[in-house]
Order: structure tokens, then sequence, then C-alpha cells
């Protein structure tokens, strides 16, 4: 029982780092640019949710469309001033950038709030259902739900609609989008948008779940999230789900095994040992690059 | 024309910011002559002729910064009260803060910018024991005696050799202390027989509670049937206390700071452990109560140095003077240790008759039969005050005054 338990926290904790994963992942897709700034969009997502809930007195879901929508022209924002115009510049220049955004972000946010932690109001009643000796919180069940519904909502947005078909060309290849018509900038705003409004989500949710939200908080789900993306194959969209919910469930299980101290290390073994072996990925092709 | 112009601006500019940085150095300059002539003092600590200078290196932000802030304000209303008292010796006192954002570097920068520009004659050193060590190296080469309000590692005054550091000083007792009394508490007050230990081990704090929790829970009968750690900033603790639920403990000891405690208290009620749950003065803080919320926190108990509900007169009317300076807020224990250090440093000060550094480090380690809010002590051989405890718990949010401990 206590390991279905440790499986029940690992999903959990997973479903979130999916949730930004995904937004790394888009971004990376596209432009190729690991947007180290994504973990801070979580941050600023967490609370507009928290002020949403704490101060106007909104209920949990107009708190999170509200930090979805916030944080969406917040990430297209960022690209526009930070990252269009080293579109043609080196990869490292974007990446130096990126991190010089995070930072911006982070200490910013210091400046008018301090550093202190907040606490989440409870928006939701919390109930405990006991299935068959397992604890199962209704905040986990909730978690576990917006996250597969908007994992869902993307996939259909990918798949199945112009913007989604016009992402997948950009990715592909961005010259040839361009000479078939499509406008390659608004793609990648719209790319932006979308992966900016799911880390708000995530930021929201992880309020609600772990209670405790301050500026550095975007830090180390960011990178775990990261390492997710990598782990599934970065630039694929299933991959960085399955990512996510993988390192939730082995990160869960290092602290079970009682090496509970190993547990951020763990995340980054995975990380050394996917780039070793498997740098494309689970989900990952190996392509050639074209001479 | 142009070039010439912008020339001429940055020269103009160049002449103003190096006259201004002259009249700055004069100034400087002119502050520590007079000071030098004003004081008594020889060697270390120096002090204008009227005043008594004494920093404070506090957390005032960064993720401690509620304590730093509680023992600033606690110290600034001990000032106040002494300087309408007329000082000591007709000078007044002045406390110059500092702020070392919580980190153990910027702690020693904030001690130097003490010791050296701003020649105070004794430090109110940081909250935290960390931070406090990274400061006693200064105090000891520059021969200016710091004191901790909160402070509890054995190692500030006590080096691993057995040395002692002759210019650190305590006004709070010390961890092993706390984890002996919690001990005793589990065992006699509640009984407890198997225990679980979850202990924050990026702290030398709540490893040292640990360390004596255990020790002495054995010695008393009972039995540690699991033990988990965590690391300071970790969020989940779900999967440690998955592991320590399945231990079926009667009672937790969770020596640890209210960030990640909050979170701890908040997440073992939601899975089902309803045994009490024990720490120590590391939870004392508001935000503990805003993260773990006022339910779950029900049935915990905490060791602490003071209750502000203790009918004690003495502190009644620490509390009095406290509320009156602070919009009707009850002091915590970091308040009054706060409080407790000036007044410490304060009678010191007093016996030595001199601001050197050498003579209130003197007055400082004799101090005997001290009557203060926080309780009665003398100071031992190594430095540590021998004091009572206080044990509290937690009453649909608030603190509730349990019993006091002595040693």
């Amino acid at each position: 029982m206590e390991w279905i338990q440790q499986l029940v926290n690992g999903i959990s904790l997973g479903s979130i780092y999916a949730l930004i994963a995904l937004g790394y992942t888009m971004v990376y897709g596209i432009i190729k640019l690991i947007n180290f700034a994504h973990g801070d969009v979580f941050m600023i997502g967490s609370f507009i949710g928290f002020y949403a809930i704490a101060k106007w007195e909104l209920g949990f879901f107009p708190a999170l469309l509200l930090a979805m929508a916030v944080c969406a022209i917040f990430g297209v924002v960022i690209e526009r001033i930070a990252y269009k115009r080293l579109r043609n510049a080196t990869r490292i220049a974007a990446l130096i950038t990126a991190i010089g955004v995070s930072l911006l972000i982070e200490y910013t946010t210091i400046f008018f709030r301090g550093a202190q932690p907040a606490a989440y109001p409870e928006v939701i009643k919390n109930k405990s259902f006991d299935v068959f000796g397992v604890q199962i919180s209704s905040t986990s069940i909730l978690i576990l739900t917006v996250a597969i519904v908007l994992m869902i909502l993307l996939q259909f947005i990918v798949h199945k609609t112009k913007i989604g078909k016009a992402m997948r060309a950009v990715s592909h290849d961005a010259d040839a989008a361009r000479l078939m018509g499509i406008n390659v900038d608004n793609t990648i705003s719209a790319t932006f948008a979308i992966g900016s409004a799911l880390a708000g989500a995530a930021g929201v949710i992880f309020g609600v779940y772990y209670t405790k939200i301050d500026p550095l908080m975007g830090v180390i789900p960011g990178v775990k999230a990261f390492i997710a993306a990598v782990l599934g194959g970065i630039g694929i969209i299933p991959g960085a789900m399955v990512g996510g919910m993988l390192l939730g469930v082995v990160e869960s299980l290092v602290s079970a095994l009682g090496f509970s101290l190993w547990r951020d290390a763990a995340a980054f073994v995975i990380l050394i040992l996917i780039l070793i072996f498997r740098p494309s990925g689970i989900f990952g092709k190996n392509t050639r690059e074209k001479v | 024309m142009k070039e010439n112009k912008k020339l001429k601006k940055f020269g103009s500019l160049l002449v103003a910011s190096s006259l201004l940085a002259g009249v700055l150095a004069g100034c400087g300059n002119g502050d520590s002559s007079s000071s030098g002539g004003g004081s008594s003092s020889g060697g270390g600590g120096s002090s204008d002729g009227d005043t008594i200078k004494i920093g404070a290196n506090l957390e005032l932000s960064g993720n401690v910064a509620s304590y730093g802030s509680s023992i600033g304000l606690g110290a600034e209303l001990a000032v106040k009260e002494i300087n309408d008292k007329g000082g000591i010796d007709g000078k007044k006192i002045e406390l110059i803060k500092v702020d070392n954002k919580s980190e153990n570097a910027e702690a020693t920068t904030a001690a130097i910018k003490l010791a050296t520009q701003d020649n105070v004659v004794a430090m109110l050193a940081p909250a935290t024991s960390g931070n406090t060590v990274a400061t006693v190296q200064i105090a000891n080469d520059k021969k200016i005696p710091i004191v901790t309000g909160s402070g509890t590692a054995p190692n500030i005054t006590v080096n691993d050799d057995g040395s002692v550091n002759e210019y650190a000083f305590r006004t709070c007792f010390i961890d092993p202390f706390q984890g002996i009394v919690a001990a005793n508490f589990a065992s006699n007050d509640l009984k407890a027989k198997n225990v679980a230990i979850f202990a924050d081990n990026a702290s030398d704090y709540a490893k040292g509670l640990a360390k004596s929790f255990k020790e002495t829970i054995t010695k008393n009968g009972g039995k540690v049937v699991e033990e988990e750690a965590y690391v300071a900033k970790d969020t989940d603790f779900r999967t440690q206390l998955t592991n320590i639920k399945a231990a079926k403990p009667d009672f937790i000891f969770i020596p640890g700071y209210y960030e990640e405690v909050g979170l701890i208290v908040k997440q073992a009620r939601e899975m089902g452990i309803d045994v009490p749950l024990m720490g120590a003065d590391g939870w004392d803080s508001p935000t503990l109560v805003e993260l773990a919320g006022a339910d779950a926190l029900n049935n915990t108990y905490i060791t602490n140095h003071y209750s502000a509900e203790d009918p004690d007169q003495k502190i009644q009317d620490f509390v009095k003077a406290f509320k009156a300076a602070n919009g009707d807020k009850a002091p915590d224990a970091f308040n009054a240790l706060g409080y407790d250090t000036i007044y410490y440093i304060a009678d010191a000060i007093k016996r030595a008759g001199s601001t050197d550094g050498e003579a209130i480090q003197k007055a400082l380690a004799d101090t005997k039969d001290l009557s203060l809010v926080t309780g009665t002590f003398s100071v031992d051989k190594d430095h540590n005050p021998i004091k009572t405890a206080t044990v509290l718990e937690f009453k649909d949010g608030k603190q509730v005054f349990n019993s006091k401990v002595n040693p």
C-alpha cells in the first residue's frame, strides 16, 4: 500500500513538472531556445493566482484563468522585448539573455514585494479519500485533472487547429514556412503565449498543492522541468508529459527508499545519464545533421 | 564641437564627484578623530562622546527575515527604554542596524562593516546559528563582543576542540538543552513510546536538536522507530511522511525552521497523521500558522524561550510596553530575546564602566543572576546562560503556555 501511496505522491509532483516542461519543449521545438525565464513565468503565475484568491477573492477556476491569461501576455512581452532581436544571433547569446531575463524577473519581484514567502489561501476544502488504504487528497485529484485537461487541450491545439499547423511548420523549417506565407513572428508569439499560460496554470496549482510560494520558487521546478523535457526528448510534446511524470515518480521512489537527501541529485543524475546515453531523449529519433 | 561639449560635461562631472568624495572622506576623518578623542577606550571599540554605538547584524530580508526583524524590534524597544531613563552613565545608546540578508557571507561582511566603519563597542549577532558562526572570527579578531539573541548551536561559543570563543556570547539556551526538554516532555507528559524524528539535514541547529532528543528519549526507555530527513527549501514532504506513517509512531519530533515545518505539519495532517508533533524555537513565527493552518497545528508543541502569557510580573510589564510601541501586537520570543540581549549588553557596559572591548567582554562573562524577561540567568564558563525553557502548545493557531522546565 505504501508503494501505491508513493506513486500517487510522485504523479502529483510529476504533473506539475510536466505542465512546466511543456512550455520549455514548445519554445525549444520552434526556435531552439532554452528559455530559462520559463520557471519565473511559473512563479509570476503563482503570485497572480495568489493575489486573485487572497486579495480579490476569486475562486480557484477564475484565478487559474486569470493567471494563465496574464502569463500568456507576459510570455509574449518577454519574447518581443528580449528574444526577438536575437532571432539571428548565436544560440549562446540567446541562452545567456534568457538567464538574464530570469534573474531580472526574480529580483524585480523581490524588489516589489520582498523575499519572504506567502501562504496560499485554502480555495478548495481539502478532503482526503481513503482508497484501499491509500490517502488521496482532493487537491491532488484536482491537480491531476487540470493537468490532464490542459495537456489534451494542447494536443488538440497543436494537431487540429490552424495555428497548431503553423507551429509545426515553423518548427520543421522556419524559412520554408515563411515562403509558404506563414507569419513566423506571430507563430512564435503564439507558442510563447501558450507555453507561458501552461506555466501560469502550473504556478497556481503548485500554490494550491504546496501552499508556500516565494519569488525564487521558480528556480528548482524550472530546472526540474527542463530535465523532464530533455528526458522525454526536447521539442517533443508527449515527451515532456511522460518525462515530467517519470521524473516525479523517480524522485518519490528515491525518497521512499530512504534516500530523501538524494532526491534532487537523482534528477540531475538522470539528466547526465540521458545526455550521455540517449541525448535525443526517450521519444527522440536520431536525426543526422544536414551538411 | 559636439565632442568638446561632451568632454566638458564629463570633466565637470569628474570634478563634482571628486569633490563629493573629498567631502565624504573629510566627514569620515572628522568622525573617527572626534570619537577617538571623546571616548575613554583604548583598543577595539570606540564611541562618540555622548553616545555608545551598538551594532545590530540582523536578518532583515531573506528566508529567515522574520527572526531578524523580530529581534530588531525588541532591541529597539530596549534601547528606547534605556535612553529614556538616561542611558548608560549619561550616555545614550545608538543602535546601528545592518541587513545580512539571511546569508552567511553577508553576515560576515556586515560584521566587518560594523566593526571597522561604524566603530561599535558591541554587536547584536545574527538570529540564526549559522549566520552567527560566520561572525565569530571577526569578533575575536577585533576584540568586539558579539551577543546573539537566538543562535542556539553550541559551536557559537565553544569550538569543536573545546576551546571557548572569548568574544562570543548568547542570551538563549543551547540546542542540546531544547532536545532534552522535548524528549522529557514527550516521555513524561505525553507518554510517548515509539517516536519518529523528521529533521532538517541542512542545518546544524536541527541536527543538534535531533541528536540530543534521540539520546534522551532512548535513555527514557522510548524507541525511535523511524528517522527521516529533508533539506531546506523542499516543498514536498509527502514521500518521507508516507514512510513515517507506515512506521506507526505515537509522537513525531520535527526540528527545523518554520518555512518547511509549516508545510510538513499541513501535509502530515492531510495524510491522516494525527499524533502529537513537537519542535523547538525554530517553529516560532506567525508564518508557521499561515502555512500550516490553525487546525493542522492543534496537538503540536514547541519548546521556547518565553511565553507572552506567562503570569510573571516582569514579563507582563514587557508585554505591555511592547504592545504600546508596536500597535498592540503581542511580542514573540524573538522580540523578547532581542530586548533581553540589549539589556544584557547594557548591564555589562555599565558594570565594566568603560566601552573598551576587553572590559565589556569580561563583564559579559562575569554576569550573575541577571533578571531578564526570558528568565534569570548566570553565564557559565562556556559563555552559555543557565536558564529555564518554556513548553508551549498550539491551540487554534495560538501559542498557549503549557509549562516551564528548569535545567
